[in-house]
């Protein structure tokens, strides 16, 4: 046999689980790097404390999927080389750079598997900042992993497949949903189910499921309604938003759930040499991958960090991405099974895209929103001092320079969360295609890491 | 169909220096079209360290530094914003008595020259600075050293000049060069022929690239250092601080954020435009960070970044007139410390074009200097990586060779 393969995957999600599963079947021992405590991703997450959680009923139709990631996952042990709680913060010249435990270590690569998900794209609102408003995502993450709700009387809102699951789920685990104020028309998902049908008939009635389950229990959906603003002085007390007669309404809550859909995580897949390409349904920068995942040499991108696919694309494209790096590696892989992978895979990503017009982001909002609403919450700019910038002479012709002028997404979260924001106000206030506004470069570290690191050995 | 724009001066490159001279050209009254293939100020100009340092400057710079340093003093009556500046002081610190006694000989230099520098032990030194590290032997202190944010300051100087009549295109590559009996004619790539009296090359890292076309050439290359920022912290910090072996300069930014550079400087690529910082730099810098500030050890880095500085074998700059053609003038390779000097060469490149000559030294800077042997700076040898040095083909002997 030859020289071991240096074969590393980030993200320990559906991706990145069913791509170790690939390697470890032809005899690679791959080296799985995630920043969870347990693998899973966000989908299957684990939870990590020890609460007494009915994954039945937190999974629903969907726990057999979660069982079979974490049977496979187990199935693994001695066969890949996992490194939980790890942070990859850069990847540079062939070599994933990562810290756990407050230790460096470089981890060269012969190829390099990135399965880094997604996270919540998010939107400024009125009082979007105050406490007691999260992500959607993250209201979902507190429930799997810590058995804890965001408040007693949720609202969630937004746009997004997510908002009648994550209700359901509050609801089941004793909940009070206040309300789901959806952002997108009926007439938007009506128009868009034709490809939803075709592409994925049974995730479709999934979905139908749970708004008639929501409903059946008395909560009330809107539909094609704007928000208005998250209220309260310290803490969530309400939302206000206007139906889409353009009637205001008012829903008490103690804390919000909002959310428009997934923006992908891809910055190590920039560090490592990937092109990014514009994808005008998502409206976002994603790398430009081939059909199998590749998108540099020795670099692979597969799961929602590559394509906004859903769980099942995930676990497929991680498979597909596992062949391709074999394929590369001059090991032979399996080439019926890669076409159909390939085509199922397309088919899932399709169903996606058909969600994402019937849960159409509403990119023109941020121009709307009041001058005092802040954009970046990590450097508190708000949407009035980046409209100053854009009235100046010699005025920002991108997002990057638009950082340099006023901050906005040069804190912790290095843009992740109001990059995408800040692009469409841009385009939105100058008249100019959201395309060309650009992407905030990425640079690592791709999240923070402390001054004390100790050296690599 | 092409358009045709006639100016007394051309100024290709919309960095510090070309928008600087734009600006005291305007207000020597010449028309000026400053030209930039790119966004205004968007390369070294826009991502410094904002260093505006005095001490330790080649004595030859000095008579140009103060005089950029009478103009920063009136920066807000210049420009209309103060983007920052702030004359916090500069501390170059001493880790032995080898270092110290450097400090000692530069501070002499400085004396002469008319630039106050004091020399602390490191008792007086802690006793202002309480946070140092216990390793830091001693200090010289150059209380009238600041600093400004160089993301603002590039486009506030284009603006003004822009105000005053200036002509600013960004986005605007030239394309051809041509001299015509006493007139430069420039093509672009966007329909836009430009026809001027006067050349002033100002392209930083890309200058070579326009020097060549006249016949002159200088071996620059383009590097830059890992800089990184670490998240706002309660301000405490004051001066800007500087290692005397160049290891880490660090200084706070009033939002609270701690701005460090490292070296060794790597190299950047000014044809891809990409300036990849390794990350073992980052890493090596923070160590150092944590020698000089203990207590920063608590906090975390969020953001690192390079430019693409141009740099030349003895680290001084390309400024003053072409040996080979009538009209032309070149200020560029500043070699990582241009942002202070940024208004003193503008003030003294529009000089040269209107009244023709200048008081202030210009002989070190001369272009021709590289048609001999010219020595390398023994900072070469500590500040850059062997690698990107050995990717500059200047000869290991420590002679530089032109390209």
């Amino acid at each position: 046999m030859a020289e071991a393969r240096r074969v590393l995957i980030v993200g320990a999600g559906p991706a990145g689980v069913a791509a170790a599963a690939v390697l470890a079947a032809h005899r690679q021992r791959p080296f799985l790097i995630d920043e969870g405590h347990a693998p899973g991703g966000q989908v299957y997450r684990r939870a990590s404390a020890p609460v007494a959680l009915d994954i039945k009923a937190l999974f629903g139709s969907q726990v057999g999927k979660y069982e079979r990631l974490h049977a496979t996952f187990a199935g693994l042990a001695g066969s890949v080389e996992h490194r939980p709680r790890t942070l990859a913060w850069a990847v540079h010249e062939r070599a994933v750079h990562t810290l756990a435990e407050g230790k460096a270590e470089v981890h060269p690569y012969d190829a390099l598997i990135l399965a880094t998900g997604a996270t919540d794209r998010l939107l400024p609102v009125p009082g979007w900042t105050l406490p007691g408003a999260y992500a959607l995502g993250g209201a979902q993450t507190l429930l799997k992993d810590q058995g804890c709700l965001i408040g007693r009387r949720v609202v969630f809102c937004g746009s997004s497949p997510l908002l009648h699951l994550v209700a359901l789920q509050y609801q089941a685990a004793g909940g009070e949903v206040a309300a789901v104020v959806d952002t997108t028309t009926t007439g938007a998902k009506l128009a868009a189910a034709p490809v939803l049908a075709a592409n994925g008939f049974a995730t479709l009635l999934r979905g139908l499921s749970y708004m008639a389950a929501l409903r059946c229990k008395g909560v009330r959906i809107h539909h094609g309604t704007r928000l208005v603003a998250i209220e309260g002085e310290t803490h969530v007390t309400g939302l206000r938003f206007r139906d889409r007669r353009g009637n205001e309404h008012r829903v008490e809550a103690d804390a919000v759930a909002i959310g428009f859909g997934l923006r992908a995580e891809t910055q190590l897949a920039e560090l490592g040499g990937a092109r990014l390409r514009y994808d005008s349904v998502f409206r976002q920068w994603l790398p430009d991958v081939d059909a199998d995942g590749r998108c540099a040499p020795g670099l692979y991108a597969a799961g929602d960090g590559c394509a906004i696919g859903g769980a099942d694309a995930a676990e497929e494209s991680g498979q597909l991405a596992a062949y391709a790096a074999l394929a590369d590696l001059g090991i032979a892989a399996p080439n019926a099974r890669m076409a159909r992978l390939r085509a199922h895979v397309a088919r899932l990503r399709r169903f996606q895209r058909g969600l994402a017009k019937a849960f159409d982001w509403p990119h023109s909002w941020p121009m709307d929103m009041p001058d005092q609403v802040i954009l970046c919450r990590c450097e508190n700019v708000t949407l009035g001092e980046v409209r100053a910038t854009l009235r100046e002479d010699i005025p920002p012709a991108d997002v990057n320079r638009a950082k340099a002028f006023t901050r906005c997404g040069m804190g912790r979260c290095q843009g992740r969360f109001c990059g995408l924001a800040l692009g469409e106000l841009m385009a939105a206030e100058t008249g100019t295609a959201h395309e060309r506004t650009g992407w905030l470069r990425a640079q690592a570290p791709v999240k923070p890491v402390p001054v004390s690191t100790a050296f690599p050995s | 169909m092409t358009t045709r724009l006639r100016t007394e001066v051309a100024i290709i490159g919309g960095g510090l220096m070309g928008s600087w001279t734009a600006y005291f050209l305007r207000r020597r009254g010449l028309s000026v079209a400053l030209i930039d293939k790119g966004e205004i100020g968007a390369q070294s100009s826009g991502v410094n360290f904002g260093n505006l340092r005095l001490q330790g400057r080649h004595p030859g710079q000095i008579p140009l530094a103060l005089r950029a340093d009478a103009v920063w003093d009136r920066i807000v009556e210049h420009l209309g914003e103060a983007c920052e500046f702030e004359r916090g002081g500069h501390l170059y610190l001493a880790f032995d008595e080898a270092q110290m006694a450097k400090l000692g000989h530069m501070a002499e230099d400085m004396f002469r020259c008319g630039v106050p520098v004091k020399l602390l032990g490191a008792a007086g030194l802690r006793a202002r600075w309480p946070w140092l590290g216990a390793g830091v032997a001693g200090a010289s202190w150059s209380a009238r050293d600041a600093t400004a944010n160089p993301r603002l300051v590039t486009p506030a100087v284009a603006r003004a000049a822009r105000r005053l009549g200036a002509e600013i295109l960004s986005g605007t590559r030239v394309s051809a060069f041509a001299k015509d009996g006493e007139r430069f004619r420039l093509a672009t790539d966007r329909d836009l022929e430009i026809e001027s009296d006067a050349l002033v090359n100002t392209a930083g890292a890309w200058g070579p690239q326009i020097a060549t076309v006249f016949g002159e050439s200088a071996p620059v290359f383009a590097a830059g250092p890992p800089q990184f920022v670490t998240e706002p912290l309660p301000y405490f910090i004051g001066p800007s601080v500087q290692a005397a072996d160049g290891r880490v300069i660090f200084r706070q930014v009033r939002r609270g954020n701690v701005v460090v550079a490292g070296y060794p400087r790597g190299a950047s690529d000014p044809v891809a435009n990409r300036a990849p910082v390794d990350p073992a730099r980052t890493l090596a810098a923070m160590q150092s960070l944590v020698e000089a500030v203990p207590r920063l050890a608590g906090t975390s880095v969020i953001r690192v970044w390079s430019g693409i500085e141009g740099y030349l074998p003895d680290m001084l700059p390309v400024i003053g007139v072409s040996r080979t053609t009538r009209g032309l003038l070149h200020a560029f390779g500043f070699c990582g410390h241009g942002f202070q000097l940024g208004p003193g060469v503008g003030l003294t490149l529009a000089e040269l074009l209107v009244d023709g000559g200048t008081s202030i030294p210009l002989s070190d800077f001369d272009i021709g200097r590289f048609a001999g042997e010219v020595a390398h700076d023994e900072r070469l040898s500590r500040e850059f990586d062997s690698a990107s040095l050995a990717a500059t083909g200047w000869s290991a002997a420590g002679k530089a060779t032109l390209p």
